[in-house]
Formats: C-alpha cells, sequence, structure tokens
C-alpha cells in the first residue's frame, strides 16, 4: 500500500509537450511510472515520446483511462489546466507548475470545493511512492521503498530528509511535497489523515518552514490523537521575522507562524522534533525503536 | 513586490478611488513649484517604502509654497528611520506634494489574500489613522470584516454592510461601499495582493479621500502586469538585493559572516538554522532556485561574495534538477574571475555529485569539501573565525 498513487495509477502530463514536460516525463517513464498520455492544447493527434497527446484532458481519460494528472503547465495558464483536469474527473492533479498567482489559486479552490478531485500543489516536487509509481521531479534514485511517509512544504529539504532515511535503511511508502505556495490543494492534516490508514506506513515524518499557518493546523489536528510517529522539522529558526525567504509561503506574518512558535505547537501534539536538519533520519529511526 | 505611496495612488485612482491632487518631487524648488501649483496649505510626503512616516517625521504639513519647499529641503536626501525600516533607514529620494484635506474622521480600509481561508478579506474599522495597528490589538470586535465568496469578487451586498458598519449613511455610505467595490476591482485587475487606505478621510462636507494608500503586489503576477512591473523601485533594496533582483536569483541580505548558496528555500533555511547551531551567523538568504545554469551560479555567487561582510561561504546543493557539476563549474568560474580568497565550503549531493566534486578537484583553488549538511556548516563556521576581515566591493 500507499497513498495517492500505486503501480496501477495512469497518469496523463498536461503540458508534456514543453521542455520540461518532456525531460520530467522522460524521467517518470523511467522510473516506471504509467505515463499513458500527454495533453497540449492545440497537439492533438500527435504523439510524443511514444505517447499519444490529445487536445483536452476529458479525450485523456476516454481514450487511455487516466486517472491522475501531473501538470507542467505555464504559470498563467496553469489554474485553467487545474481546473479542466478537475472538470474532467481526474482523482488526482499534481500541479508542479511554479510561479501561479494566488489569486488564480483562489479561484481554482473554489473550483474545487464541491468536487472529488484531489489537488497536490501548485509548486510541488510531486509525489512519489517508491518502486511503484513517481509523479513529480524528485530525484528517484535516492529513494527506496518501506515504512516511512513524508509530508513537506519544501522540495530539496524532502531529498535531505529521504537520502537520510535511506542511507539508514529506512524506506518511504509515499513521499508528498504539498508545496510552498500560501494557497495549496491538500495540506499536512488531509494528508496525515491519509497515512493513518495506510497499513505500509509506520511513521511520518512532516517537514514544514516559516510563514503560513499549515503547521498549526496539523498541530490542531494530530492533538486530537495519532496512532503512529511524527517526526517534525521546521525550517528558519534563523530567519529574521518580517524577511521573505524565497518561496510566497515562506513569510512571517504575524502571531504563531515563527519557528519557535511552530515548533513549540508541533512538540505540545506530541511530535517528536529534529533537533536539527541533519537529524530527521536518525530521530525517525529512533521513534521506530531503532530498527532499520 | 512593494510601490511607493504615489504610485499605488495613481493606480487606485484609476479604479475611481478619490485621492488628493498631488505631484511628485525630486527637488526643493519644484516641491515649491508643486505647492504653488496645488495651492497651500499643503502636505509634504517622503516616499520610501516603509510604513510609520509619519511617526517618523517624514510628512510635513506646509503653510506655503516656500515652506513646502523647505520641508522637501530638510527630507530629500536624508534618511527616514521609521518602525519598519530596521535601524539602517531608507533615504528619501522623491517627496509627494499633495493639497491638505479636512478630515473630519479618519476610517480604515484595506482588501488583503487570507491564506487561511483561502479567500480575499475586506477589513474595515472606524479607528483609522497612525494608531491603526493599536486599535486592531486593543479594541478587535469593532474591526469589521467580510470574505469573498470562495473564487469570486467581493459583492456589493458585503461593501454596504461594511459602509454601515463605519457608521456612515446617506451618500458617504454610497461614496464609501463604491471605493470598497473600486478596491476590489483594483485588486484583481492588477493583481495585489494588498490594497490599505488609511485613512480615508471623511471630510466636513461628507465626502470621503483616501489620503494614504499602500499597495503590494503579487510577485508571480508580475509576468502578466507590466504596468506594475514599470513601478518596481530596485533603488528602495539593498544594492546586493538589487542586483540579484536583476538576475532573477533570490536574495536576502542578512547581518552574519557566512555567505550561503543553496538551491530550494527550505534546503536554503536549513542550511542557516545549522549555521546558527553551529555558533555562526548567515550573512544572506540565497535560493539558486530549480533552473539555475552555470552562469547564473557564477552570478550568485559573486553576489555573496561581495558582501563586505562575508568572511567563509557555504555552498549547500542537493540536486535533483539542478546537476552539482553545473554548480561547481559555476562558483569555480566566479572565484577564478573575482581572483576571491574568501574560503569556500562545497556540499554536492543528490545529481551528478561526484562529478561535480572532480570539478571542483580539477580547479586546484583550494575548496573545502564536506560530506553532510551538519558538518559543512560546522567548517564554513570555523573557517570564518578563523579569517582576516574582508574588504567588499560591488559585484
Amino acid at each position: 500500500m500507499s497513498v495517492l498513487i500505486d503501480a496501477t495509477s495512469r497518469v496523463v502530463v498536461l503540458g508534456m509537450t514543453g521542455s520540461e514536460g518532456t525531460f520530467h516525463t522522460r524521467r517518470m517513464i523511467e522510473y516506471g511510472t504509467k505515463v499513458v498520455a500527454g495533453m497540449t492544447p492545440g497537439k492533438g493527434g500527435t504523439t510524443h515520446l511514444g505517447l499519444p497527446v490529445f487536445g483536452a484532458v476529458t479525450e485523456a481519460v476516454a481514450a487511455e483511462g487516466a486517472d491522475v494528472a501531473a501538470l507542467f503547465v505555464p504559470p498563467y495558464a496553469a489554474a485553467g489546466a487545474v481546473m479542466e483536469a478537475a472538470e474532467a474527473g481526474l482523482r488526482l492533479i499534481v500541479c508542479v507548475t511554479e510561479g501561479i498567482p494566488t489569486l488564480d489559486m483562489l479561484k481554482v479552490k473554489g473550483f474545487l470545493r464541491d468536487r472529488p478531485s484531489l489537488l497536490i500543489g501548485p509548486n510541488t516536487p510531486g509525489v512519489i511512492s517508491p518502486g511503484k509509481s513517481k509523479v513529480g521531479i524528485m530525484p528517484g534514485p535516492i529513494h527506496r521503498p518501506g515504512p516511512v511517509g513524508i509530508v513537506s512544504r519544501s522540495g530539496t529539504l524532502t531529498y535531505e530528509a529521504v537520502q537520510q532515511l535511506t542511507r539508514l535503511g529506512l524506506g518511504q511508502s509515499t513521499a508528498v511535497g504539498i508545496g510552498g505556495d500560501p494557497v495549496v490543494g491538500l495540506k499536512f492534516a488531509e494528508l496525515l489523515a491519509l497515512f493513518k490508514d495506510d497499513p505500509e506506513t509506520e511513521a511520518v515524518v512532516l517537514i514544514g518552514e516559516i510563514g503560513g499557518r499549515a503547521e498549526e493546523e496539523a498541530a490542531a489536528y494530530l492533538a486530537a490523537g495519532y496512532p503512529k510517529p511524527v517526526v517534525g522539522y521546521v525550517a528558519g529558526l534563523a530567519a529574521p521575522p518580517g524577511r521573505r525567504m524565497g518561496h510566497a509561503g515562506a513569510v512571517v506574518e504575524g502571531a504563531g507562524t515563527t519557528a519557535r512558535e511552530k515548533i513549540a505547537a508541533l512538540e505540545a501534539a506530541g511530535v517528536r522534533m529534529a533537533a536539527s536538519p541533519a537529524d530527521i533520519g536518525a530521530t525517525v529511526a529512533a521513534a521506530l525503536g531503532g530498527r532499520s | 513586490m512593494k510601490v511607493h505611496e504615489f504610485q499605488a495612488k495613481r493606480v487606485l485612482a484609476r479604479f475611481g478611488v478619490p485621492v488628493p491632487r498631488g505631484e511628485v518631487a525630486g527637488s526643493a524648488p519644484e516641491a515649491r513649484d508643486a505647492a504653488g501649483r496645488l495651492g497651500v496649505p499643503g502636505v509634504v510626503k517622503a516616499q520610501v517604502h516603509a510604513g510609520g512616516r509619519g511617526k517618523a517625521g517624514g510628512v510635513r504639513k506646509a503653510a506655503t509654497p516656500e515652506a513646502a519647499g523647505r520641508a522637501a529641503a530638510d527630507l530629500l536626501g536624508s534618511v527616514l528611520v521609521t518602525a519598519q525600516t530596521g535601524p539602517a533607514g531608507r533615504p528619501v529620494r522623491r517627496v509627494l506634494v499633495e493639497e491638505a484635506v479636512g478630515t473630519a474622521r479618519e476610517l480604515y480600509l484595506a482588501l488583503a489574500v487570507d491564506p487561511a481561508r483561502e479567500a480575499v478579506v475586506a477589513i474595515a474599522s472606524a479607528e483609522g489613522g497612525v494608531d491603526v495597528e493599536a486599535s486592531f490589538a486593543g479594541t478587535p470586535e469593532r474591526v469589521f470584516k467580510e470574505y469573498a465568496p470562495a473564487g469570486n469578487r467581493l459583492d456589493e451586498a458585503q461593501a454596504r454592510k461594511l459602509a454601515a458598519a463605519l457608521g456612515l449613511t446617506g451618500g458617504s455610505a454610497t461614496q464609501a461601499a463604491g471605493i470598497i467595490m473600486a478596491m476590489a476591482e483594483a485588486m484583481e485587475k492588477t493583481d495585489a495582493s494588498l490594497v490599505e487606505i488609511n485613512p480615508l478621510a471623511v471630510t466636513g462636507e461628507g465626502g470621503l479621500v483616501a489620503l494614504d494608500v499602500r499597495m503590494a503586489f503579487d510577485d508571480n503576477a508580475l509576468g502578466r502586469r507590466p504596468e506594475i512591473l514599470a513601478l518596481r523601485d530596485l533603488d528602495e533594496a539593498s544594492p546586493l538585493e538589487a542586483e540579484a533582483a536583476r538576475s532573477n536569483l533570490s536574495y536576502v541580505k542578512l547581518d552574519g559572516d557566512i555567505g550561503c548558496m543553496v538551491n530550494g528555500a527550505g534546503l536554503a533555511m536549513a542550511t542557516m538554522d545549522l549555521i546558527l547551531r553551529a555558533g555562526g551567523r548567515p550573512a544572506n538568504f540565497l535560493d539558486v532556485g530549480g533552473g539555475v545554469t552555470e552562469d547564473g551560479v557564477a552570478r550568485a555567487f559573486r553576489i555573496l561574495a561581495f558582501d563586505p561582510g562575508v568572511r567563509s561561504a557555504l555552498v549547500n546543493i542537493f540536486g535533483g534538477i539542478v546537476r552539482c557539476d553545473t554548480v561547481a563549474s559555476g562558483v569555480v568560474r566566479a572565484v577564478r574571475e573575482t581572483a576571491s580568497s574568501l574560503p569556500v565550503v562545497m556540499r554536492l549531493e543528490g545529481t551528478n555529485a561526484e562529478e561535480g566534486r572532480t570539478v571542483l578537484r580539477a580547479s586546484g583553488l583550494g575548496f573545502h569539501p564536506a560530506e553532510g549538511m551538519r558538518d559543512a556548516a560546522a567548517l564554513a563556521v570555523s573557517l570564518a573565525g578563523a579569517a582576516p576581515a574582508r574588504r567588499g566591493g560591488r559585484p
């Protein structure tokens, strides 16, 4: 088992014919992901990377049975593409695109409100269930199948955590980047709920950063009781308040959003906080009783 | 992206929000002449990207055109230190000269994005003016909020409700609702992340005028809002930050002595945290991003190394899309071109890490390789402690 995606997931790549889309689709196929089609408006009927390209998402669903969308669409076209994928009934939409305006995302969230599609991202490395499927841009080879679920707001910091785990012999069930933007699809609490019910996941790593209230919401969810150990790390203790640190989401916006306050909230909810970003793997190993 | 008050007022005026008549001046004679044209009494306001100007002496009243000239002479070229600028303050390069507006009451209106509610929120308070934040904290029950319906613009009924909550009636209430709707339209059509009028003056005759306006814009939307991007004032950033902005790098100057270059904002902050834990202080935040080229890396390295406070550098790359050999080549080039003697710790992981290490060794430049993040941070801290003080320059 794993969450969100597995070996049966059938992926249509939106924006597959672009340079980013081409590069990462190739990598996904190499990893073993079942990429079944591409979608680029105006390029319907062509083939690319040996796959059929459609001009609309509904066609990819009808012809190839796609149930997951991966988006490599330019930022100003991405909101429309997410809504098209939701309208076509895709179960999961992974929006890798970075740089989508916030007001576009508010429209997207309003649109998704009464629809069953799950959105991951935007500005996310994506989702990987090691050994089964990878929908996104993370480096495949650092991952191993195993018992640790990961939810994170950061890309490369997640790779760091994954590598620490893999080197300790601890594989991953599924690793999910929720995205670095202020407004994203699924958040920590929803993903923690999925990992809770996944028999293969024995512990969860939660990686947060300053800005927003995602960590506080996660803490509120976990405080009600969670059956698996959760290990946490929040980046940004050294960040001065009030300065932007790159991510639109990484903005200190007032009370309750500094790294210190987030760490305190998560600790109070029973999360075992790693003493430093170099200790995430070891803290998970300890939480799982030293097994590896 | 932040803009100046005079720019924000021009934007809102385009959408029908009433603002005082005014002109921008860059010299005392210009300010004097502007006041002469606008009529006195007038107001002379320092234009910097920071709030708290009134309390810091950045807003002067002028009873005559000559007084406006003197106020401008006083402000222009001075450094304004407000509660929001930090101790270094901001140099004043321009003033806004405006007609004075007789004010009976001062209100507060703002539209912003509330990421937690995933909606645009309109905020109104009958207690606008310089102490608005204190009144928010002291009497939160007198701050009124309306959330726009999911995925939509604020509606007129909500705007009228806010106007009524402010105690406005008749023509004033209608005008206030119109202003709120204009702010909502401006927000949508410029991709603003904040539209704030404080104070919104109620004049003796019951008319409404936006005496001060602040707007901020979504950086992600600037590509489709060229008229907003044109308002960018790089003079308001530090010289290194301005250089970074020109190179599309995400750089924030801090006051430590260890220059950092990392890929990814989260990993960059984690690296800074490790430096702090090792007893050092980061000189900057620098995220080179995902699609960086050798050239981009070289530019990034030059920016971090030209900070005169930097005594060692820490390059921490977890290659995913970014290839470590690309980063290594860029750093080698920058070090060669600048003949920098800065000690540089290189930690390369992920895609093409081994190729990257080979590039570093082959350069013969004496980089300090490190295995894990923790060791890399500790090494950079100890090298900074041992390094002599440097003199910086320009990138």
